[in-house]
């Protein structure tokens, strides 16, 4: 009580000293007192300190971000009467429903105080006749997406439309930062501190576990200084040679060493705020225990339907979270099947047109809605209604994640946020249990540092030519101030100007169309306007996978054409498809007919067709290392089994009974024979995506070893690999060949040579191809046909693989596929965790844990030697046609 | 899970022979139709200086293609030693190609085609052939059994070879897919893939091509790793 008196009689004391009457009065008006971060935030712009503050949704993050530029705002005299105002606050959201919604509730306050402050937005909807009037007549404050700052900071008047800045704002910083997307805003963030050297920033940001990470984004790094000739030059921060030059393959290889995350020593950290944990009431997370069968895989949760439909009758408004966007599609399909009641429950993911989602949201904020399906779409922090229960269908991935979901429950500290987990198959009940005691404990999943990607580098340079010629030199002390870029060395950089400039290749033939040219006193300029609109149609670096449009087919003139638009699919998950499959869209049952130019064309299946739905390997996101640990931990601790659904402990147990549960550090690994092959089932947890190169490199080895491997499957938690020839009798005759097969050297030569031939190479090489503008992603009167990109990179990767191994392009994609598709750098780490670690059992048939994983079917294009196994077979069945036999 | 298969040694059945209109054809995996009968080498669609050509609007594509192309070509003709090599058009990807193709490959192409007879069938990408190159400028070619053009003609042309339409074949199964370049015939007329480094290729599902096909029964001879495979129609997939 005494605590709490001092702690009011500080915050009041602490409110008239930074808090303008006008704005004490509105507080009182309202019956609000300030928190203290608000306050420190203001406390903190006026001492010009860049902050970073880390708060829960709900606590008042935005308005603590807006006060300081409101209070200075208040009485900012006129500049002229020319231009009275010049942007003085500069707002980025990762989403442009985001920068709408707080323009919105910025109104309010502004409107209330009357202060004489101007806001307005601009996004890619905004039109041309707006932002010319912006440009003009600039606003005070400009809520925008990163998309929007890029072609800001490379437009021609750059200068002086940013002249008057003082302050910039990144809400959901922790979203934007570990991306591509992120890289890009940290390059133009430094160009604006170049523009306006009293810049002071401030990042909103989620808890996360790792705060200098995003303190460091916020300020320059590298020590500037002036040389005598006035040029800045920066001081090296490390005295690391280059991995890249240090001969051959220690482990792990250097080919990768330099791609594998590792510490960062920052130079220069912007302050940290933390608003008072004790506001948020703890939320309340419940995994479902249902009564149902619980499947062995999948991740529909068809089994769940009845369950959760009911928990959704009981709430006033529901989030239905799930994963991917064939799993809503699934879930809204099966939850309308079961709406007897007529609940009014919607759909919202990425791919429905922006027409239909904003028709939803709209609903939703209305109150005319009682459930809403939906994916990460609805992640952020956008205040949509009154949602009372957050359900998550699937697993969580991660408890940062699950964190922020649950939070979107009661927008309100005061309550707990009320969530329910429903895991769909077994395995998921292990992870969805972690991530309920991660989240108890408060626990994040550690941020991976993030090392800017070249592409992204790539188009900044070009961007920076269209806006004014630069010198080397500087740019590269530009750059390497942004906290992903610091540790580019020159050489690299250098590498990407001559790649911008004229592709940078050794064979130097393209010196007559080059994009940037060197003129007098050693400055890069565009090389015509031309190219300037190039750049212009393609900045930004959402590359998504290639999207194509779902359309109604119609017959026109003998053949398929396309008619009425639904939406859009993923390109890969339509290669996927033959004519005639079925799959589930926009809440219909379609049939696919075929794909006519940008375009998957689709009929309205028969009434009662079952779909065929695609089995995504879980959800779009690996399995957080740290929710892996947990999960190890927990297989490795029967007692804890005792917090777990029965029908899961009783499997649990079958598998002690049948096989062995290994430690928690150990690694176990199976070997059986099934169905006349033999099979090896590892148990890593590393997640989807580095389970699925440990398969390729995997049946490398097996087949170097003369076992005749034919394939493998893989999911989040586990892998198999089968084959011709039986690993037990090979293991017992060479004790140490299980631990061999998985000795870290294979991420020397075998992942080289499988990085050659892999799909998952090209498709990455694709995106860092499009954003380092090698391919134009749009052009002036002609817009590029998504099926023709993809053809033309495949063959010109392969063309610069074999000549030009060494070239920028290729070591992006390379960076890009060990930290992302490929997971090289998490592979690593487990390699060397289970080295002298591994449990082998030998088994007459198959265990129960390793029933989920050999459910799994995988439909990914195959290539090499696999490619001509599987052409042989096509080419096999016919000729048993013709010879009167089937094999 | 994957059904047992049976597997096809290479050596079991020579699938690379074909009859087309009569004349008996080698398909080379690498996308080239060896005719020994007559010591002939068939190539289609090499689009020379592609990638400059991209480069000139502003696509600085790797100038590599055409060395990689010649490269392909001149190993197909170390391999088979013809005595006549017909490029069945579009050779060039367009009339500037000559002067922007740098010295190495001029020479690698003016040795190729001296120690042969040559044959340029020209293309709508190059209705002319650079100037200064040895070899015959025709616009269809006729052989024995068999017609050479560069685009295939509508209707029933028995013995036509063309390229033109860079047929692909896409095969699916539950292993996976593969689309690979293909070479498309019914055994009356034959479509080449593209040999170019930088020639996409087109689905031979397509009407474009599976309609030059009567009652649309055709072949795809897949281009492996290795080999040729060839896939019967019911077998294929469209994209």
């Amino acid at each position: 009580m005494g605590l709490w008196s001092s702690w009011g009689r500080w915050l009041a004391a602490m409110s008239s000293d930074l808090l303008p009457p006008r704005f004490q009065d509105w507080f009182a008006a309202k019956g609000w007192q300030p928190r203290a971060h608000q306050l420190a935030l203001i406390e903190k712009h006026a001492a010009r300190r860049s902050t970073l503050l880390i708060a829960p949704t709900g606590a008042g993050k935005t308005l603590a971000g807006f006060l300081p530029t409101l209070i200075e705002l208040a009485d900012r005299p006129k500049r002229n009467a020319i231009r009275p105002t010049g942007i003085h606050t500069l707002y980025i959201s990762p989403l442009k429903a985001l920068a709408v919604d707080i323009e919105r509730n910025l109104e309010k306050p502004i409107a209330e105080m009357g202060l004489p402050v101007r806001v307005e937005t601009r996004t890619g909807d905004t039109p041309a006749s707006k932002r010319d009037r912006q440009r003009r007549q600039p606003p005070d404050i400009l809520l925008t997406t990163p998309e929007q700052v890029a072609l800001m900071v490379s437009s021609k008047d750059a200068e002086s439309f940013f002249d008057s800045l003082e302050r910039v704002i990144f809400d959901e910083l922790h979203s934007l930062t570990p991306s591509k997307r992120g890289d890009l805003l940290a390059l133009d963030f430094a160009r604006l501190r170049k523009l306006s050297p009293k810049l002071v920033a401030t990042g909103l940001s989620a808890t996360v576990r790792d705060p200098p990470e995003l303190q460091a984004w916020l300020v320059g790094q590298g020590i500037l200084f002036s040389s005598p000739l006035g040029e800045g030059v920066r001081q090296s921060l490390t005295d690391e040679g280059d991995p890249l030059t240090s001969g051959v393959y220690p482990h792990p290889p250097a080919a990768v060493r330099h791609l594998l995350p590792r510490e960062k020593e920052w130079t220069n950290l912007a302050d940290l705020v933390l608003a008072e944990k004790s506001i948020a009431a703890p939320p309340v997370i419940e995994i479902l225990d249902t009564a149902e069968r619980l499947p062995w895989s999948g991740h529909t949760s068809k089994h769940a339907i009845r369950e959760i439909y009911e928990l959704i009758g009981r709430h006033r408004l529901t989030l239905v979270f799930v994963n991917t966007r064939m799993q809503a599609e699934f879930l809204f399909q099966l939850l309308w099947g079961a709406n007897e009641d007529g609940l009014r429950i919607a759909l919202h993911h990425g791919s429905l047109d922006v027409g239909q989602r904003r028709k939803v949201e709209a609903a939703m904020g209305a109150g005319g809605l009682d459930a809403i399906v939906c994916t990460a779409t609805l992640d952020l922090g956008i205040d949509w209604g009154d949602v009372d229960l957050v359900i998550n269908v699937g697993a969580p991935k991660g408890a940062s994640r699950l964190l922020q979901r649950v939070g979107r429950a009661n927008h309100r500290l005061d309550e707990p946020s009320k969530a329910i987990l429903v895991p769909s198959n077994r395995f998921e009940v292990l992870e969805c249990r972690a991530a309920v005691d991660a989240a108890r404990a408060g626990e994040q999943d550690a941020a991976v540092s993030r090392t800017g990607a070249l592409d992204v580098l790539a188009q900044h340079v070009l961007g920076m030519a269209c806006t004014a010629p630069f010198l080397a030199d500087d740019l590269f002390a530009e750059i390497t101030s942004a906290a992903p870029y610091a540790e580019v060395d020159r050489e690299t950089f250098d590498a990407v100007l001559a790649f911008v400039a004229t592709g940078g290749y050794a064979l130097k033939s393209y010196e007559r169309f080059a994009k940037i040219r060197q003129g007098q006193g050693g400055f890069w300029r565009a090389a015509n306007p031309r190219i300037i609109q190039q750049y212009r149609m393609n900045v930004g670096t959402i590359v998504e996978a290639t999207m194509l449009k779902v359309r109604f087919g119609r017959k026109g003139r003998g053949a398929m054409m396309g008619g009425r638009m639904i939406g859009e699919v993923e390109e890969y998950f339509a290669e996927t498809m033959v004519h005639g499959d079925t799959f589930i869209f926009g809440g219909e049952v379609l049939r696919f007919e075929g794909i006519f130019e940008d375009s998957v064309l689709v009929s309205r299946a028969a009434p009662r067709t079952d779909p065929k739905v695609p089995s995504y390997a879980g959800g779009k996101f690996p399995l957080s290392t740290h929710l892996a640990a947990r999960v190890r931990n927990m297989l490795g601790d029967p007692e804890s089994w005792t917090a777990l659904p029965d029908q899961v402990a009783d499997w649990l147990r079958l598998q002690q009974d049948k096989s062995v549960l290994p430690q928690a550090g150990d690694m176990l690994v199976e070997t059986f024979p099934r169905g006349g092959r033999f099979h090896l089932v590892a148990y890593p947890f590393e997640g989807r995506l580095a389970h699925q190169t440990l398969g390729m490199l995997l049946t490398r080895r097996l087949e170097r070893a003369g076992m005749k491997p034919q394939g493998f499957v893989c999911n989040d938690y586990a892998l198999s690999v089968w084959g011709l020839s039986d690993i037990s009798l090979r293991a017992a005759r060479e004790p140490g060949f299980i631990g061999a097969l998985f000795d870290q050297d294979m991420l020397g030569d075998d992942l080289e040579e499988w990085l050659a031939e892999s799909g998952l190479m090209k498709r990455t090489f694709r995106y860092c191809a499009v954003i380092a503008g090698l391919i134009e992603r749009k052009f002036p009167g002609q817009e590029k046909r998504s099926r023709q990109v993809t053809m033309s990179t495949d063959l010109v990767y392969d063309v610069l693989r074999s000549h030009e191994p060494g070239h920028i392009l290729l070591r992006a994609a390379r960076a890009d596929a060990a930290t992302g598709l490929l997971d090289i750098g998490r592979l690593s780490d487990m390699l060397s965790r289970v080295r002298g670690r591994i449990v082998h059992k030998a088994l007459e048939r198959v265990s129960p844990l390793a029933v989920p994983v050999l459910l799994e079917i995988g439909r990914e294009a195959v290539n090499g030697e696999a490619a001509d196994a599987l052409l042989e077979e096509a080419a096999g069945e016919m000729m048993a046609d013709v010879m009167g036999s089937r094999t | 899970m994957i059904s047992a298969q049976t597997v096809i040694r290479p050596d079991d059945i020579s699938m690379s022979a074909v009859n087309v209109n009569g004349a008996t054809l080698h398909l080379d995996h690498h996308g080239a139709v060896w005719w020994p009968d007559e010591r002939t080498l068939i190539v289609a669609d090499m689009h020379l200086e592609k990638g400059s050509a991209f480069a000139a609007r502003g696509q600085l594509l790797p100038p590599y293609d055409s060395a990689a192309t010649l490269a392909k070509l001149v190993r197909v003709v170390a391999r088979h030693r013809p005595q006549r090599l017909i490029a069945l058009g579009d050779s060039f990807h367009d009339t500037g190609a000559g002067q922007r193709m740098d010295e190495a490959a001029l020479s690698a192409l003016s040795v190729l085609s001296a120690g042969l007879q040559m044959v340029w069938i020209t293309g709508n990408h190059d209705p002319e052939i650079p100037s200064g190159l040895p070899g015959e400028r025709l616009t269809a070619l006729v052989l024995g059994p068999l017609t050479f053009r560069h685009e295939p003609q509508p209707g029933v042309q028995p013995g036509e070879m063309a390229g033109h339409l860079h047929p692909a074949a896409k095969v699916v199964s539950e292993r996976g897919k593969v689309r690979r370049k293909a070479f498309v015939s019914d055994g009356h007329r034959m479509i080449l893939p593209a040999f170019g480094a930088y020639a996409g290729g087109l689905n031979c599902m397509v009407p474009a091509v599976a309609g030059l096909f009567g009652r649309g029964a055709f072949t795809a001879h897949v281009c492996g790793t290795t080999r040729v495979f060839a896939v019967a129609r019911a077998r294929l997939a469209g994209d």
